[in-house]
């Protein structure tokens, strides 16, 4: 009796585990995970986990370098990263498979930076003229 | 003595004098652009010398700016943006007309830095008045303010901008004095078009220089401020002006 309660636990265990798995499942296929694309491989300014952990900070600081004391070297500028990650075919940081936009969409975090500044590669918005 | 002691003795006079002089130490500023690591001055202060004289019916300067800046507008003349304008004026009484281009005079004492409540309006050291447009919160105070009309609201989404020139809805703008060409070495916009399309009414330079065109032409000419009464301390000024 006691044996048949044991294995109807486990039963219930494995069944519910598997629940939950086929649950996260579903759900990761559900949130279209971020397209890190990158067209023209290398090394970024900093090593990938700092710049994934603090580009914000690098970009705030270099704003104010440049916007107020007029300091324009461009290892950490806005221009430089969008030169740099720019989609090969949109020339745009921002789109569905933008490097910007698709990790940000992923995180729910929204970029204020191009209701301003230019998301393009600058040969292209020369092209387009 | 003879000429070539004479030499060694020069040669040995002027080592001494270096030599005297602190390693970095320079008697006179180099006249010379910035590096990109180098922050803006202020031995130096950007200023124009506008002679209305010369300044004829074209408008090639507002062209040249609102291309280079990217100012686009919708149509709209009431709200789009004017970094810089064309102001014609009449003697009622003789008939005498003339135009001149207006945009934001840099002044020494500007009133939108005065009245901006978050900080935004600002002035670099060497004397580029700017929106630092991250904290503008569009409150329209320095509009108000400035008694030239210089800033303008952005009123509208913007796209398509240029990367040196970001411009957004909400925030405040104006004449840059074209910064980021100045911060290569090179003149605004609008001096360029001036001198190479237009009337070669419109002259660059460095103020704090005894030594440039724009200095030297302002000490041995008559010029003046607009609103001279209001004791700004324009960086722009105007000749011929009645």
């Amino acid at each position: 009796m006691r044996a048949a309660r044991a294995a109807a636990l486990v039963l219930a265990l494995a069944a519910f585990a598997a629940a939950v798995a086929a649950g996260a499942d579903a759900l990761a296929g559900r949130v279209a995970e971020p397209v890190v694309k990158i067209d023209r491989p290398g090394s970024c300014v900093e090593p990938t986990a700092v710049m994934r952990r603090d580009h914000m900070k690098l970009l705030l600081q270099q704003r104010d370098r440049t916007l107020r004391l007029g300091i324009r070297d461009t290892r950490h500028s806005l221009k430089n990263c969008v030169e740099c990650h720019a989609d090969a075919s949109t020339g745009s940081v921002l789109g569905k498979d933008g490097f910007c936009e698709s990790c940000h969409r992923y995180a729910s975090v929204s970029i204020d930076c191009f209701e301003c500044h230019s998301p393009e590669r600058q040969a292209r918005v020369a092209e387009r003229k | 003595m003879n000429g070539s002691r004479r030499q060694v003795l020069g040669l040995g006079a002027c080592l001494a004098a270096a030599a005297a002089l602190a390693p970095g130490l320079r008697l006179i500023e180099l006249a010379q652009a910035r590096s990109p690591e180098e922050a803006a001055s202020k031995l130096q202060r950007w200023g124009l010398l506008i002679d209305t004289a010369k300044c004829g019916e074209c408008d090639d300067c507002v062209t040249a700016c609102h291309e280079e800046n990217g100012v686009k507008g919708h149509g709209r003349p009431a709200t789009d943006s004017q970094w810089i304008r064309k102001v014609n004026l009449k003697d009622k009484r003789t008939g005498f007309a003339q135009t001149l281009p207006v945009m934001c005079q840099h002044c020494e004492e500007a009133p939108c830095i005065d009245v901006c409540p978050t900080g935004a309006s600002m002035r670099r050291a060497d004397g580029i008045v700017l929106v630092d447009k991250h904290i503008c919160i569009g409150c329209r105070y320095c509009v108000m303010a400035c008694p030239f009309g210089a800033r303008q609201f952005v009123h509208e989404k913007t796209t398509g901008q240029k990367a040196d020139v970001p411009r957004g809805q909400g925030t405040v703008e104006a004449c840059t004095l074209c910064v980021h060409r100045v911060d290569r070495g090179e003149e605004p916009a609008c001096v360029s078009a001036c001198q190479r399309d237009g009337g070669k009414a419109m002259t660059f330079g460095d103020l704090k220089d005894p030594d440039s065109a724009i200095a030297r032409r302002l000490k041995s000419e008559r010029s003046t401020a607009l609103r001279a009464d209001l004791a700004l301390d324009p960086g722009v000024r105007y000749q011929g002006l009645s």
